[in-house]
């Protein structure tokens, strides 16, 4: 994900759990036995993940059938 | 699929076979090649295509006896083409084209010819391109023999001497006013011999005769009784310039490789002429006459014109009613072997993943092709091939299996019989998609059915389709096992369908029950209603599954002609049918194959459609085809509206199976029998686009409501701080749902929907 547009998602959105501000991190995510590292928002606290719609049908479902078709 | 395997299928598609003009030439000239070229005018590429086979063109265009006609495809519809005729065209205009061609370096080797004439003189020419030392021996004072009785206006002497000179000139020793007797033969320094002394000729080697007196020849190899002499041209047939140069060459190929020290016989099929297995549909092939040439040969226009009778004859039947086949660009002899190819990848990309995917399995093609090659068959083999090895792309159909689960999940199966005994008569199997489209024909037509039939019980589930289609043959083994089970609890009842993909899956896998559809029993007991009317005359759209399937097609239209209904056929019809895009889960390999090929379909015939299959009904409706399913005309109000309706949405089919199982309930103990999920609580707002976007994405209502019940319980989410939407996500399984949402009274509203099948593993680092 671009820094721009990590940037936005960070002034918008917090922790629903914990009220905690979010913060940049380089989360693993991987498919059919291979995993590769992404830079995504994660709370600061409970750790857990955001994923923005632009990245889960733009880069990672690329990834997805790229790795169907291997 | 193995290497055999593939050759097999690569064989029986014979769409690369020659056409059979260039079959029946004994020299192969490839006439479509060069009618095509003199189609557009372009007579240069044609006189190329010409001289690549036949080193005397003009000689030829102006004595062949055609042996190209003999099965040309145009001889019943208007006539034979003239292809010597256009041979010449060309030739007038492109002679000055011919180059002198490259000659190997020249060999040791040195090889006698006997004979000027045309068979003699092709062999010469073969084989001084191929470097030998090549002597001709003539009787005559000069070359052509045979050739110099026809007449001036037909073959010029100049012609001849022109031809035969441009191959002389290549380096051909020529000895003339010498025939050869065995003595002076003895005389003579030569490693092999071709004798084209034409009949009646002297015999100088002694060679073995038959008891007509003619020389015995390998009619394959050309060898006579002497190794190193062979033999052909008109001492061995009636008289034919092209056979000449036919045998001329195959003999120069045989004295080649004799003279090289390597098999003469290996791999020389198809040689000489031929029958080409090609097949070439002309039943929608327009008579047009021939355009016969001016004697001086044809003008531009005429030769242009007679060219383009060239049917261009190939097969390719299955291609032109198959949109699947059509996408792909080529046709099932190259497929087979892009399959295969992708079947054999290990770690390159293997890029024909979606067009095996992308297949309806409809059988089509096998009813079309003259070989009976079903590439649905071997598609399905191929997944199952692709399941067994982990090359599915998980994705491919996950999501209509899922469907296919969800219908055969206890809360929404059903088995109930009629007044409550352990067995049944016969069972009604209405297919999960009837029921999913539909749910308020289901108690209706068990009704009707019950009317007649005595202990008529009822089974809600998925057939197993799905799986067999997506090549998952554990799975469906077992869904037909469970099936099986509870049918013989039942005690072994006949089976009532109203889908022939129901139909096709238990006769393939169960073939010892016994099946009738709803069709046939509302047609034995007269139980459809009489006049309805319908405004204007329905196409009958048979469903693909419906092939070979002559009981269900006509029990259909008997049923039309009982309730008054007109009807007429479609071109492709009964046997010939076409799939409407549901078949062998194709629309979620590849929608938009899926879009081409419905419209293709629909735009078949200007009437509205009647069909037998909600699949069918629901797909054609929503390409905006007015389609009725035949339940529509027996218990629909309305029918031009119901004509136009579009199907429900894939959560909406959820929600429906339920409902019909709640009705049948109802109907057959008198309970009421509500089925709620602790997430259906969550009534959401949903915009119609927001229900587009939901269907594209494959996200169901229920996926999104569980999303919901997690955020709420659980908290697990995150609040935008300018919108105040929250947004959670959600894994029940594989795939991970995201819903971003607002309360709004006592609903909720969603903004957004999204899924991944990608894992998130935590923090990396
Ligand atoms: S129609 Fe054309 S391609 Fe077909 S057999 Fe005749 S000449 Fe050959
Ligand atoms: S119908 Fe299709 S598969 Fe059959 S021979 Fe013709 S091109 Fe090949
Ligand atoms: S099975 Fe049907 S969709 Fe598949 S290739 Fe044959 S005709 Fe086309």
């Amino acid at each position: 994900m671009s820094d721009s547009s990590l940037d936005s998602l960070k002034s918008q959105w917090t922790c629903g759990k914990c009220g905690a501000p979010l913060e940049v991190a380089s989360v693993n995510v991987s498919y059919l036995g291979s995993g590769y590292p992404v830079d995504m928002l994660v709370c600061k606290n409970c750790k857990r993940p955001l994923v923005p719609a632009e990245l889960a049908l733009g880069k990672m479902l690329e990834v997805e059938k790229l790795m169907e078709d291997k | 699929m193995d290497q055999t395997r593939l050759r097999e299928l690569e064989d029986q598609c014979i769409q690369e076979c020659a056409p059979p003009c260039a079959a029946h030439c004994p020299v192969h000239v490839d006439v479509r090649a060069l009618t095509s070229a003199i189609a557009t005018g372009d007579f240069q590429t044609a006189f190329k295509t010409l001289y690549k086979t036949v080193p005397f063109p003009e000689i030829i265009a102006r004595t062949c006896n055609q042996p190209c006609q003999a099965a040309c495809y145009r001889k019943s519809v208007g006539g034979d083409i003239q292809v010597a005729a256009l041979e010449l065209a060309c030739i007038q205009r492109y002679d000055h084209l011919i180059t002198k061609p490259m000659l190997l370096p020249q060999k040791d080797a040195r090889v006698l010819i006997i004979g000027g004439g045309l068979s003699g003189l092709t062999a010469a020419f073969e084989l001084v391109k191929k470097g030998y030392q090549v002597a001709l021996y003539e009787r005559e004072n000069r070359l052509g023999g045979r050739l110099w009785s026809y007449n001036e206006d037909q073959l010029h002497g100049e012609v001849i001497h022109r031809e035969i000179e441009r191959i002389i000139d290549l380096g051909i020793e020529v000895h003339f006013n010498t025939e050869l007797t065995p003595a002076s033969v003895s005389s003579l320094q030569f490693d092999a011999c071709y004798l084209g002394t034409g009949a009646g000729a002297s015999n100088p080697f002694n060679l073995l005769t038959n008891p007509n007196h003619s020389l015995q020849v390998n009619t394959d190899t050309f060898q006579t009784s002497q190794a190193n002499v062979f033999a052909g041209g008109s001492l061995l047939r009636p008289p034919s310039t092209i056979f000449s140069v036919s045998d001329g060459r195959r003999a120069a190929i045989s004295i080649d490789r004799f003279l090289q020290n390597v098999s003469l016989t290996a791999s020389r099929v198809n040689e000489g002429a031929y029958n080409t297995r090609l097949i070439t549909n002309i039943s929608k092939v327009d008579s047009v006459e021939i355009v016969p040439p001016a004697p001086t040969g044809y003008s531009v226009a005429d030769a242009i014109a007679e060219a383009n009778r060239c049917l261009q004859c190939d097969c390719m039947e299955c291609v032109k009613v198959c949109e699947y086949l059509k996408h792909y660009g080529s046709y099932p002899r190259k497929y087979v072997r892009e399959i295969y190819n992708n079947l054999s990848i290990i770690m390159r990309t293997r890029t024909s993943n979606k067009m095996i995917n992308s297949c309806t399995l409809c059988g089509l093609c096998e009813e079309v092709c003259p070989t009976d090659l079903n590439m649905g068959v071997v598609n399905n083999e191929v997944r199952q091939t692709m399941v067994k090895t982990g090359k599915m792309p998980p994705s491919a159909h996950d999501f209509a299996l899922r469907d296919m689960a969800f219908s055969n999940d206890a809360r929404v199966a059903l088995n109930l019989t009629a007044d409550g005994s352990e067995t049944c008569d016969y069972l009604f199997f209405p297919g999960c998609q009837l029921s999913a489209s539909n749910p308020e024909y289901i108690p209706k037509l068990y009704q009707s059915l019950a009317s007649v039939l005595p202990k008529l019980g009822v089974m809600l589930r998925c057939c197993g389709a799905p799986a067999d289609w997506s090549g998952e043959q554990e799975l469906f083994a077992q869904t037909m096992l469970e099936f099986k089970t509870q049918w013989l609890a039942l005690g072994k009842p006949k089976l009532v369908l109203a889908c022939t993909s129901c139909l096709r899956m238990f006769s393939t896998a169960l073939p010892e029950i016994e099946t009738l559809s709803a069709w046939q029993v509302f047609e034995a007991h007269t139980l459809f209603p009489a006049s309805r009317q319908y405004s204007r005359s329905l196409a009958i759209h048979d469903p693909c599954t419906s092939r070979y399937v002559d009981k269900w097609q006509d029990a259909v239209r008997t049923g039309l002609d009982a309730m008054g209904i007109t009807h007429h056929e479609l071109e492709m019809s009964r046997d010939l049918t076409e799939c409407c895009g549901y078949g062998g889960v194709a629309w979620l390999a590849h929608p938009e194959l899926v879009q081409d090929i419905l419209k293709r379909r629909a735009s078949e015939d200007e009437a509205d459609y009647l069909t037998y299959c909600v699949m069918c009904r629901d797909l054609l409706a929503g390409q905006g085809k007015p389609t009725l399913h035949l339940l529509d005309l027996i218990f629909g109000e309305n029918l031009d509206q119901l004509a136009r309706r579009k199907g429900p949405d894939y959560s909406q089919r959820h929600e429906n199976r339920l409902r019909a199982k709640e009705k049948m309930i109802k109907l057959i103990t008198g309970k009421e029998h509500p089925m709620t999920e602790s997430y259906e609580r969550y009534t959401l707002l949903l915009t119609p686009e927001m229900r587009v976007t939901l269907e594209e994405r494959l996200i169901l209502v229920e996926d999104v409501q569980k999303v919901i019940e997690f955020a709420e319980t659980s908290g697990e989410s995150f609040k935008n701080q300018q919108t105040g939407h929250t947004l959670a996500f959600f894994k029940p399984n594989l795939i991970t749902y995201w819903v971003e949402f607002s309360r709004e009274g006592d609903a909720w509203r969603v903004h957004n929907a999204y899924s991944h099948r990608m894992e998130l593993e935590g923090r990396a680092s």
